[in-house]
């Protein structure tokens, strides 16, 4: 099974301090680390899974410029066959039909069975693999929290749902899919397995590679544009208890029996 | 040949003649045995290469002291001391059983050609050898039939018991010993109705006590019994022989070259393999242990070395609190599965995955790497190199459990296993009424700074530990330490990223750090941190000497720099815990101690498990992210022990020990009944300031004494 | 002005909450604008629910169709795709089924595509003015967005406050048979219903609720020790199980429970609005975390910035004593 995974190089969720920068119109970048969305990595690993029972190769592909290089490697030494770059000056800015419109001409060069992504990232939109399928018109599941492999033909899978119920599907090949956490347990990439794979070759494709109209990527074609960042002023919120500990908890007791919080 | 009576082994055995027939049995028994040996060394061919002949006048000695010397046996006082007699009775039996063997005759007598006084010694000498190991060898079978003591209970987890194997073998050597009394007996007997003149047996002994039986019975018949005995002698011997490589047994053979060819240096790692430099090892397909071929001969001649004695086990917090690792069913089970995948008569089999068949990925990440299996081993049978080679082979294999996986990537992107900007490293030192009192500047490279503090990730980042750096300095600061730290330069040592596989990320952090102790252009180092202390002298290459603080103040109170005011509580009751980094690693027992000791008016109490013996806190570094699956904390087993000692207080000497004490304290539910202070901070409350000896320099200033906080 | 759909899900005949929330939205864009409901499905349901509508909506158009009596959202778009105009501008609920719909609704209306708005600002000429919120709800964003040709907009469940207008009376319009057959490459097979577990945290009036600031599995029994001492039930985020902490069961969230009681305590808890998603109706929410900035302590009724782990204990004892 020839799997597609697309992935994206955002700043770490645990690592990082996410701070408005002085001139307030963007986060502080300076001293961010960056690293593979949470998303797509339980994505890769699950194509990596499929690929160990089924056969066939994991495809790992950003849209970005050379920094977004070390997120290819490193699932490239989990275990992906291929890393791509897809990179143009002629894509900043794009929105999300935008980059969906770039992976669309990306996908239409290659054969995939299978093409993952993570259901949102740092920006939480949740939407390239969406549109993605749209615009390939393949079927689309997304909150995909189990994959299994039905034939060369179908999957069976099972979308994340209220309550914690699972919706289950069966999903026709090819399709897109947008994987959720915890399908899976991702394996540990190790910095000797990232040193292996620092000299591999990764293609980069550009705007006229994929025979890309500019007109329909990049800023001038986004429709959804983010103005500034902010961090809203704090409105009512809740009543904060100041006292010492002994205070607080004589107050908040008296509040709870009020409420009807203690049996 | 004595008159009278000939040598068992010059008699005719059912028309075949002595000599051709022992001969015969000596020849296959010896063919047996090297085919059996040859077939056991089959594995060591194939294993990894290890670097075991260096330093051999140093290996002699130890040879002395740990074999010949069974200097470890004692520290088990009752099975310690039968082992000594056991161990020394079959040395001196040794010659009894060559002489009789291929002389087919007795030590004595052979002695006595050279010496008369040799052989009159050695002969009651061997007799009582042989009578107390006889003794042993049926209280040590009583012990297992009769009181089946439960630390020989194998669970099912951990394979199957060898009760029926340690049986048997206690048989055969009692039947070997049977045997040569009643040789020496019967020899006797037939010589003393023969009216001849007889040979010497000690009085009391095995043989003395058969002679005695045997008066009355007929020559022909002691005849028989004679040669019967020598027979059942030989036999059992050459059996015995051939067995012992089927068990535990065959450590009589291996232990001498077990112990010559131990490992040398405490508190290091052996690198992923030897003889690869880091560049090399990037090109490996693989690294680590994941088949027993991976395993170097000399851990695989461990496996066979292991007399299954479990005192490792009987050490291990781990194995104590229930997690799924005890150290003697991994040597066991490596044992079981080389003599399955090796045997003596079959094809031998290849790897097979070690995790997942004979050991389980939670055994091998539950070990915290304390040492006190290998400081009990009386073989020196080495431990954490192997689990540090497994959990290299699971990291290369990328099967890391979720917990660790965060603390590594963080490790790897911010130099610390929270994730923390390296900005921040530094903040502990801008506390506001710390800072106004201490100075601590980051190195940059100007050289009036000598002395280096490696602060390390816990003791910079956690809220609680932060208070242990400010102790450290403020006590270096007031014996007029010319010193810095390295601040947002600083990595985190990576001592247990090292220990629990990640060696490449081990590799850049150290080389990080490296780097900038050189360029901070410092002569030696202080930590007070026993992980990276140890990092820093057994890990990293090239850098200044490096001492724990408590070294530091240990000299500075015996030089008179460092003066105490006398403890206010006297209620308080205090107890060293040994951390196991600085204590069993490194052997700084004393040094804590001695300055404790020089607070007036302390009190101090030992808990029953000390310096080498001391319990581990439950680990530090990376494994205080692990999850293990145990049945209660290891902190609570030792928390318990300090009220047990009559302490209220622990004092701890490592930031690691702190965390696992104070939640501890707390889990215990001794919360108001027991606290746990650093040494450090111990030492900043106590310290008499303004009473600074006469060295001052004149740079420094007259301080006023402050009131020390009560703990 | 485009025209202003609302899709509404419902289950069981009842409309979703979000239905009159999405009406609210629906003013924000334009104070004046009469959305139009839009509801699939089939059966006695799907017309017991439209009737519903009819109080809230002047107009519902009702897409009945066999195929759609499960919600299969590749089934829903093609049939909207079928009746939407072109230019107008849709709504709906950014929960498991809207994040599944709408990316690929505005693809094939050729609209534009606005995910998890929690405010609109509205509209300053073709410009659509939204706020977002991004780095898991670490910060915020206005967005523009061109609505020239319409528009899908997701819009955050709980974040539009239904507004109490007079019942209007509404028309249910059958775009039935506009919508012709519809078949898909994903077929819905069966829903797996998550394990009852021994509690069920939707009945309980007061819940003791645990987040990553519980730090580790043996400290859970921190929060187990304080609901015992208040007659309530453990509960938790989503960090708490995907550690395997509490079982599934015990999860709060918009992928756990959903949840009514009266009294919340959230601890150690962050806020993220997925966890918030699962507490309905309007529970006393008291707050105890360590970091005086986290979001929680906004829809908090009582905050405390405190370590849960020693403030948790004092409380219980505190607690037990007065009994």
């Amino acid at each position: 099974m020839e799997i597609l995974v697309c992935v994206r190089r955002v700043p770490d969720t645990a690592e990082n301090e996410i701070e408005l920068n002085r001139a307030g119109n963007d986060i502080e970048r300076d001293d961010l680390v960056y690293s593979i969305n949470e998303w797509d990595n339980y994505a890769v690993e699950e194509a990596l899974q499929i690929v160990a029972k089924a056969g066939g190769n994991v495809t790992v592909v950003t849209i970005g410029s050379d920094e977004d290089e070390e997120v290819l490697r490193r699932e490239m030494a989990m275990g992906a066959n291929q890393g791509v770059l897809i990179t143009d000056d002629a894509f900043n800015g794009s929105d999300g039909k935008g980059l969906a419109t770039i992976l669309k001409a990306f996908v239409q060069k290659g054969k995939y069975d299978l093409i993952l992504t993570g259901v949102q990232a740092e920006d939480g939109s949740a939407q390239v693999g969406g549109m993605l399928a749209s615009l390939l018109d393949y079927p689309f599941a997304s909150l995909v929290n189990s994959i299994e492999v039905l034939d060369g033909k179908k999957l069976k899978i099972s979308r994340e749902i209220a309550g914690g119920n699972r919706e289950m599907n069966e999903i026709d090949l090819p399709c897109v899919l947008s994987i959720q956490t915890g399908i899976n347990e991702p394996r540990y990439v190790g910095m000797r397995g990232i040193r292996q794979v620092a000299s591999l070759e990764i293609p980069t494709y550009g705007a006229s590679d994929l025979g890309i109209d500019e007109g329909l990527v990049g800023v001038g074609a986004a429709k959804v544009q983010r103005s500034d960042y902010f961090v809203p002023a704090l409105g009512k919120g809740a009543e904060m208890l100041h006292g010492s500990r002994e205070e607080n908890i004589e107050n908040l007791i008296g509040l709870l029996k009020a409420k009807g919080g203690l049996k | 040949m004595l008159e009278g009576i000939p040598s068992a082994a010059q008699a005719t055995y059912w028309s075949i003649p002595g000599p051709v027939l022992f001969s015969i049995i000596a020849f296959l028994g010896l063919a047996c045995f090297a085919y059996i040996v040859a077939r056991r060394l089959a594995p060591l061919l194939r294993g990894e290469r290890d670097i075991r002949f260096d330093r051999p006048l140093l290996r002699l000695e130890r040879v002395f002291k740990y074999w010949l010397g069974q200097w470890k046996h004692p520290r088990f006082r009752t099975a310690g001391t039968m082992h000594i007699l056991i161990f020394a009775g079959f040395l001196i039996l040794a010659f009894q059983a060559f002489s009789l063997l291929i002389l087919g005759i007795s030590g004595d007598v052979v002695l006595s050609r050279f010496s008369e006084t040799a052989g009159h010694l050695y002969g009651p000498v061997k007799d009582y050898a042989a009578t107390v190991v006889f003794l042993f060898m049926v209280i040590a079978a009583t012990r297992r039939i009769v009181f089946r003591p439960a630390r020989y209970e194998v669970p099912a987890k951990f394979g199957k018991g060898h009760k029926a194997d340690a049986i048997f073998l206690l048989a055969l050597i009692a039947t070997l010993m049977a045997s040569e009394g009643l040789i020496e007996a019967s020899k006797v007997a037939l010589q003393a109705q023969r009216g001849q003149s007889v040979e010497f047996l000690a009085v009391l002994s095995l043989p003395w006590l058969m002679k005695n039986a045997l008066s009355a019975v007929s020559q022909p018949t002691l005849w028989n019994l004679y040669r019967g005995a020598y027979l059942v002698d030989v036999l059992t011997f050459y059996f015995l022989l051939c067995y012992r490589p089927f068990g535990i047994q065959f450590h009589v053979e291996t232990s001498l070259f077990n112990v010559y060819f131990a490992k040398l240096d405490r508190g290091t790692v052996k690198p992923v393999k030897w003889g690869l430099d880091a560049a090399q090892l990037d090109q490996v397909k693989s690294v680590g242990v994941k088949t027993f071929e991976d395993f170097t001969w000399k851990h695989m001649l461990d496996f066979y070395s292991c007399a299954d004695c479990g005192r490792c086990s009987d050490q291990c917090p781990a194995n104590a609190v229930g997690r799924p690792l005890s150290p003697r069913f991994l040597t066991t089970k490596a044992r079981d599965y080389s003599f399955q995948h090796y045997p003596i008569v079959g094809a031998s089999g290849n790897g097979t995955p070690l995790i997942g068949s004979i050991y389980s990925e939670d055994e091998i990440w539950s070990c915290t790497t304390c040492g006190a299996c290998e400081e009990e081993c009386p073989l020196l049978i080495e431990y954490i190199d192997k689990i540090v080679d497994l959990r290299r082979g699971m990291v290369d294999d990328g099967n890391v459990p979720k917990s660790l996986q965060k603390p590594l990537k963080a490790l790897e992107s911010r130099g610390n296993p929270y994730g923390k900007m390296e900005k921040k490293r530094a903040e502990w030192t801008k506390a506001p009424d710390f800072q106004k009192t201490c100075n601590v500047p980051v190195l940059n490279g100007s050289t009036s700074e000598d002395t280096l503090y490696f602060v390390d990730s816990i003791t910079s980042y956690d809220d609680r530990m932060q208070s242990i750096g400010r102790a450290t300095a403020k006590i270096l600061d007031h014996v007029g330490t010319n010193f810095g730290i390295l601040g947002a330069a600083e990595k985190d040592s990576g001592h247990e990223v090292r220990r629990f596989g990640e060696e490449t990320l081990f590799m850049a952090l150290r080389d990080d750090n490296v780097e900038a102790i050189k360029a901070s252009g410092v002569e030696r180092i202080v930590t007070a941190d026993p992980h990276a202390y140890n990092a820093l002298k057994h890990d990293y290459k090239d850098v200044p000497p490096v001492e724990h603080i408590s070294q530091f103040i240990a000299r500075e109170v015996k030089t008179g720099k460092i003066k105490f005011n006398p403890v206010e509580d006297a209620e308080k009751v205090y107890a060293y815990h040994d951390p196991c980094y600085l204590g069993r690693h490194n052997q700084v027992y004393d040094d804590p101690r001695d300055v404790l000791d020089a607070i007036p008016g302390l009190k101090r109490v030992e808990m029953t498990r000390s310096r080498d013996r001391a319990l581990c806190c439950g680990g530090g570094g990376l494994m205080l992210f692990y999850e293990p699956k145990e049945e209660q904390r290891i902190g609570v087993l030792r928390a318990k022990m300090a009220a047990e000692a009559g302490a209220n207080v622990i004092v701890t000497a490592c930031p690691f020990c702190m965390v696992n004490m104070e939640d501890a304290i707390k889990v215990a539910g001794l919360e108001g009944k027991m606290t746990a202070i650093d040494l450090t901070e111990l030492v900043d409350q106590q310290i008499a300031r303004g009473s600074v000896s006469t060295v001052a320099t004149s740079e420094q200033s007259a301080e006023t004494i402050q009131e020390p906080a009560p703990v | 002005m485009a025209r202003i759909f609302a899709y509404i899900e419902h289950k069981g005949g009842v409309a979703d909450d979000s239905a009159a929330e999405l009406a609210a939205a629906a003013r924000k864009i334009d104070p004046a604008a009469s959305p139009t409901a839009i509801v699939t499905g089939w059966g006695a349901d799907l017309d017991t629910v439209c009737n519903s509508l009819k109080a809230s909506y002047t107009e519902v158009w009702k897409i009945a169709n066999e195929a759609l009596a499960y919600p299969n959202g590749e089934l829903v778009r093609k049939a909207l795709a079928k009746v939407v105009p072109h230019g107008s501008l849709v709504l709906v609920a950014h929960d498991h089924f809207g994040v599944d719909l709408a990316p690929g609704l505005a693809i094939k209306l050729d609209a534009a595509f606005v995910s998890d708005a929690v405010a609109i600002e509205g509209l300053d000429g073709a410009f659509l003015k939204v706020v977002r919120q991004e780095f898991g709800g670490q910060m915020s964003t206005h967005v523009r967005c061109d609505i020239s040709s319409g528009a899908v907009i997701n819009v955050r469940p709980g974040s539009f406050k239904p507004i109490d207008s007079a019942p209007v009376n509404g028309a249910v319009t059958d775009k039935s048979p506009e919508v012709g057959v519809l078949t898909s490459g994903r077929r819905y097979v069966g829903t797996v219903v998550a394990d009852a577990g021994d509690v069920d945290i939707s009945k309980e009036t007061v819940l003791v609720s645990i987040g990553r600031g519980i730090q580790e599995k043996d400290n859970v029994a921190i929060a187990e020790e304080l609901a015992d001492a208040m007659g309530a039930a453990v509960s938790c985020s989503r960090p708490v199980v995907d550690a395997k902490w509490l079982e599934k069961s015990r999860q709060v969230g918009s992928s756990g429970q959903t949840v009514k009681p009266k009294v919340y305590m959230a601890c150690g808890i962050s806020g993220s609005f997925q966890h918030l998603a699962g507490l309905k109706g309007n529970p006393f929410i008291v707050a105890i975390n360590k970091n005086p900035k986290a979001p929680i302590f906004q829809v908090a009724d009582v905050g405390i910035v405190d370590d849960l782990l020693e403030f948790l204990p004092e409380l219980t004892s505190k607690i037990r004593e007065l009994k």
